[in-house]
């Protein structure tokens, strides 16, 4: 196979596919057509609600910031990491990419790593419950802590359940039905998405989160965590480089997977050096105690 | 299941089993014990950086996107095979970025000498890229250097190389480690 195979020409070919499901061999003239019908009228409203909760997101992060001026300061990194986490994520929800990726796996793929790989990890990075927490009066404070000890918090945030729901879910997307009825169906997108983004977060932030965790694993169990993780998304992406999904022409799956192998690398060495970040500050030698917590909150 | 884990046995600085070993902070005597524990922490440090490029980087830049011998996909490649691929892959960056976070610590404990440290990149670049030719070409089978030409004088001079490296690696790291006896 071409090492080359063109990311970028398939990447600017995007509106061409737009539009036009039963191009290239897809074999599903008919049900595309349903298909268009159905994501027609339930589109907007996922649009919208995508939109309205990256707003009000926005909204109470700011109100945070504001609320607890006066206390320990932030980092004036974070709230432009948080922002340009809920600019990834709504890109790929929402607008040309999203739109594009009904036509193109690489554009649909373009959407994956925005809305489950960059987007959860600029928004790990900009703290939002330690905001949250610094920006509330302590009872509510304390109340927000308690729902952070629930059980089922506890049990997700694990980060091998994290991992497992992430990658699990990636796998069964890409190699089940579940592929299909991601484009068939608003709801089905919908679904997809929202576990894609929550997993993605959730897993972000169990490996290397700045946000407290009342249970968070030791150092080795998040390294050997990362590294089978890592291994898997790499394999998965090498197999649909071969095994495209039902109704994606080889080029285009070939052009997604190794956007998913390469992209997924950039993200993925960023996980490992945050996690050995937050690992070198903790072990700082006594002597130098001061110059460790010199870094901002 | 073999990974670019060190080989205790290959050299002399043995590396410390890991980096938690607490620091005996405030221990009269311990200045030896510590310049020795620093040596060998460096030279950990040097020998999984050294594996980490060699498994990550060099195979990507020269091999794949430079000649071009190597795919991003080869065909033949069983399910076993891409398995294990998948985990060198991961371990290749988990351990750059361990070998960069250990020459940091060793930075802020003292000091680090760079001919030493710069020995035991080169040995641990060469052990990978024997292991890559012994496990991964030959036992494993999960690619070949090049394909569709005569392999032997390829996996010649690609396992010559690596254990040419390793030799130039082992000396200069062992010159290198007077440098911490003597300060």
């Amino acid at each position: 196979m071409p090492v080359g195979t063109p990311l970028l020409p398939a990447l600017l070919a995007l509106p061409a596919h737009e539009g036009h499901s039963g191009h290239g061999g897809h074999g599903r003239h008919g049900g595309a057509e349903h298909a268009n019908h159905a994501m027609a009228a339930g589109w907007p409203v996922f649009e919208g609600l995508v939109v309205l909760l990256l707003v009000l997101a926005a909204a109470a992060y700011g109100w945070s910031l504001w609320a607890g001026r006066g206390r320990r300061r932030v980092g004036p990194w974070r709230p432009v990491s948080f922002s340009a986490g809920l600019l990834c994520t709504g890109a790929g929800l929402v607008g040309p990419v999203a739109q594009a990726g009904h036509g193109s796996f690489t554009a649909h793929m373009v959407g994956h790593l925005l809305v489950g790989m960059i987007g959860p990890l600029l928004l790990v990075l900009g703290a939002p419950v330690r905001v949250l927490l610094r920006g509330l009066p302590t009872t509510a404070a304390r109340r927000v802590t308690r729902v952070l000890r629930f059980p089922f918090i506890r049990f997700v945030t694990n980060p091998a359940v994290a991992a497992v729901l992430n990658a699990g879910g990636l796998w069964l997307l890409y190699t089940t039905g579940l592929f299909h009825w991601m484009h068939a169906s608003a709801l089905g997108h919908a679904v997809v998405h929202t576990h894609i983004f929550l997993a993605g977060y959730v897993f972000t932030a169990s490996i290397a989160g700045p946000d407290p965790d009342p249970h968070r694993s030791s150092f080795r169990v998040r390294a050997a965590v990362l590294v089978v993780f890592i291994a898997a998304h790499s394999v998965l992406a090498k197999w649909l480089y071969v095994h495209p999904p039902a109704g994606v022409a080889a080029a285009d799956a070939q052009a997604g997977a190794q956007l998913m192998y390469f992209g997924g690398d950039v993200v993925d060495v960023a996980l490992i050096v945050l996690l050995f970040l937050g690992r070198y500050r903790a072990t700082a030698p006594r002597a130098h105690g001061a110059v460790a917590s010199r870094a901002p909150a | 299941m073999a990974h670019p884990e060190p080989r205790p046995t290959a050299h002399p600085a043995r590396p410390a089993g890991s980096p938690t070993n607490g620091r005996a902070a405030g221990h009269a005597p311990s200045s030896d014990g510590d310049a020795a524990r620093t040596r060998k922490r460096a030279a950990l440090s040097g020998f999984l950086f050294g594996c980490g490029i060699a498994a990550s980087m060099i195979d990507l830049f020269i091999f794949h996107l430079g000649l071009q011998w190597h795919h991003f996909y080869d065909l033949s490649t069983h399910e076993v095979a891409l398995v294990t691929d998948g985990f060198f892959h991961a371990f290749g960056w988990f351990i750059t970025v361990w070998g960069l976070f250990l020459l940091a610590d060793v930075r802020r404990r003292g000091g680090v000498h760079w001919p030493h440290w710069a020995g035991a990149v080169v040995l641990g670049a060469g052990f990978f890229q024997l292991f890559d030719g012994v496990v991964d070409h030959k036992l494993l089978g999960i690619h070949q250097i090049r394909y569709g030409v005569d392999i032997l004088p390829y996996d010649l001079v690609w396992n010559g190389t690596a254990v040419i490296l390793m030799l130039i690696g082992f000396l200069v790291l062992r010159r290198g480690a007077r440098a911490y006896r003597d300060a």
